[in-house]
């Protein structure tokens, strides 16, 4: 198979790069390929101009700023699996990473891309939005910065504009006694996830809950949060939380959950409430524990 | 549509080309350099046949472009045997444990097989399936594949070697 001709840019820079988004009609960014390269295969998409981003350096890189870590939005996800610093400091994304795919996948993707790309069923949009990172966009008409709250609008779609990238992602590092776990259930190792879920969970002085984050994917046109199971957990202690009906209040007043041929809406429910209720557990006992 | 200059090396033979832009990397090996050992099966990225080396990790050379590789060392099946023909181990390995039948998913197993010993020389039972998760085959049932993998394993921790010759040849420069 191969895409629908098109005209190839290599630019050196971000500025460059979005400079041709906005003047050169009907472009596209093009990172690691692995969702956008199928994707023209099988001609689902078509582009008069792809602007390749590989040597724009800038946006590589793993930083290690004042409590928070920043991953260049070009990071291939291989790069991210091997890092030490981000297994230290954000141990969510370190463990949703060999979900993603497969290896020869994993050293292409990059983070920017998984994030940009939005799929309802991929992992780093769920942890992004779990630990509430803050996005940095580029366009010709300058720099912002995103909430991940406000990111993700819709089926592949974010509050990206179309002659904007994202340059980089800054994650939050808990301090303090936290634990973190992804949990995702596929058909097979690698593939899309059915349904899964994060949770990032932090325990204070007393021994309560006073940081509690569950985000859940592959349940709705996007990750989402499950914003008010949070806000009940908050403040209680750890010894009184139920695994399995924190699973079923997540999936309470869930709309638009996907049916398919690999699996109903309330069948996706069942499995996500079981993903909610491991991950719980998992992060709990890691908050907890020592 | 514009053709781009590249200059890859392949194998370890520089090469430089004037490809269309959505040539994909698998076919500018396949067609212009002559190398029929990277297979096409899926064609969008599904069943690993097409998998090679680029700058030593294992890809899917049905998901890029040519145009993206300039610059890139690209190891193929053919560059991972001895330049006499003796295989490498993990190619050895997979003859002699039957991981393979009628061949054609084989050389994107060895080249991922070879990029993964390179990271993780002994790897558990689960991380070695894990590993081979990206690479379908419909014949052998990957018993023998992962008997293979482990055997391969097994030989490069007693003889101290590397799974890929490049790897090797740069130890020893
Ligand atoms: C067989 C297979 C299995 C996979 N399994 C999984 C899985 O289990 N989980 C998962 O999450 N993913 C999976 N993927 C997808 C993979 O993770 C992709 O790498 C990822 O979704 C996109 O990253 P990329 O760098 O390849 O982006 P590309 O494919 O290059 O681009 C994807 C989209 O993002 C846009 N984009 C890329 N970078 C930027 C940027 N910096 N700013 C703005 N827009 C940008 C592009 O314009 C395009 O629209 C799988 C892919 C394959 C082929
Ligand atoms: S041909 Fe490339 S993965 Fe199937
Ligand atoms: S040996 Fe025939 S597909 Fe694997």
């Amino acid at each position: 198979m191969k895409p629908a001709t098109f005209e190839y840019h290599a630019p050196t820079s971000a500025e460059e790069a979005v400079g041709l988004l906005a003047d050169l009609d009907d472009a596209k960014a093009l990172a690691g390929g692995q969702s956008l390269v199928p994707m023209l295969a099988l001609r689902l998409a078509v582009f008069e101009n792809l602007v390749d981003l590989r040597r724009v350096d800038e946006l590589r890189g793993i930083e290690t700023r004042d409590g928070s870590v920043w991953i260049g939005a070009g990071t291939t996800q291989a790069t991210i699996g091997r890092s030490e610093s981000i297994g230290l400091n954000v141990p969510l994304l370190a463990r949703a990473t060999p979900l993603i795919g497969h290896l020869q996948i994993r050293s292409r993707g990059t983070i920017g891309g998984s994030i940009a790309h939005a799929d309802a069923s991929a992992e780093y949009p769920a942890v992004a939005l779990a630990l509430d990172v803050e996005l940095d966009a580029l366009s010709p008409r300058g720099r912002r910065t995103i909430p991940a709250a406000e990111f993700f609008t819709g089926t592949w779609s974010t509050e990206l504009e179309e002659d904007e990238l994202l340059t980089g992602i800054t994650f939050p590092v808990w301090q303090g006694r936290a634990g973190f776990a992804v949990e995702e259930f596929a058909r097979r190792h690698g593939d899309f996830a059915m349904a899964g879920a994060c949770v990032a969970v932090g325990v204070g002085a007393d021994g309560r809950i006073d940081r509690c984050a569950i985000s859940l994917f592959g349940l709705g046109p996007c990750a989402r949060r499950a914003t008010e199971v949070e806000t009940e957990l908050i403040g209680t202690s750890p010894a009184d939380s139920d695994a399995d009906e924190i699973g079923r209040t997540a999936m309470a007043g869930l709309d638009s959950v996907p049916t398919d041929l690999h699996g109903s809406a309330s069948y996706r429910k069942r499995v996500g409430a079981a993903m909610v209720a491991r991950a719980w557990r998992r992060a709990l006992q890691e908050a907890v524990g020592d | 549509m514009t053709d781009v200059d590249i200059q890859v090396r392949v194998n370890g033979i520089a090469r430089r080309a004037s490809v269309p832009p959505r040539l994909i990397l698998a076919d500018f090996l396949r067609v212009n350099c002559g190398l029929t050992g990277t297979h096409l099966g899926c064609e969008h990225g599904v069943c690993g046949a097409c998998s090679v080396l680029l700058d030593g990790e294992a890809v899917r050379a049905c998901l890029i472009f040519a145009v993206q590789a300039d610059g890139a060392e690209i190891t193929t099946v053919e560059g991972l045997a001895e330049p006499d023909g003796e295989l490498s181990v993990v190619q050895a390995a997979f003859r002699d444990h039957h991981g393979l039948q009628c061949g054609f998913c084989t050389p994107g197993f060895v080249v991922s097989v070879t990029a993964f010993l390179e990271e993780n020389p002994k790897p558990t039972d689960d991380e070695i399936r894990d590993a081979l998760s990206g690479n379908l085959c419909r014949c052998t049932g990957y018993q023998g594949i992962i008997n293979a993998v482990r055997a391969a394993a097994e030989a490069l921790a007693e003889s101290g070697g590397s799974a890929s010759r490049d790897a090797t040849a740069k130890e020893t420069e």
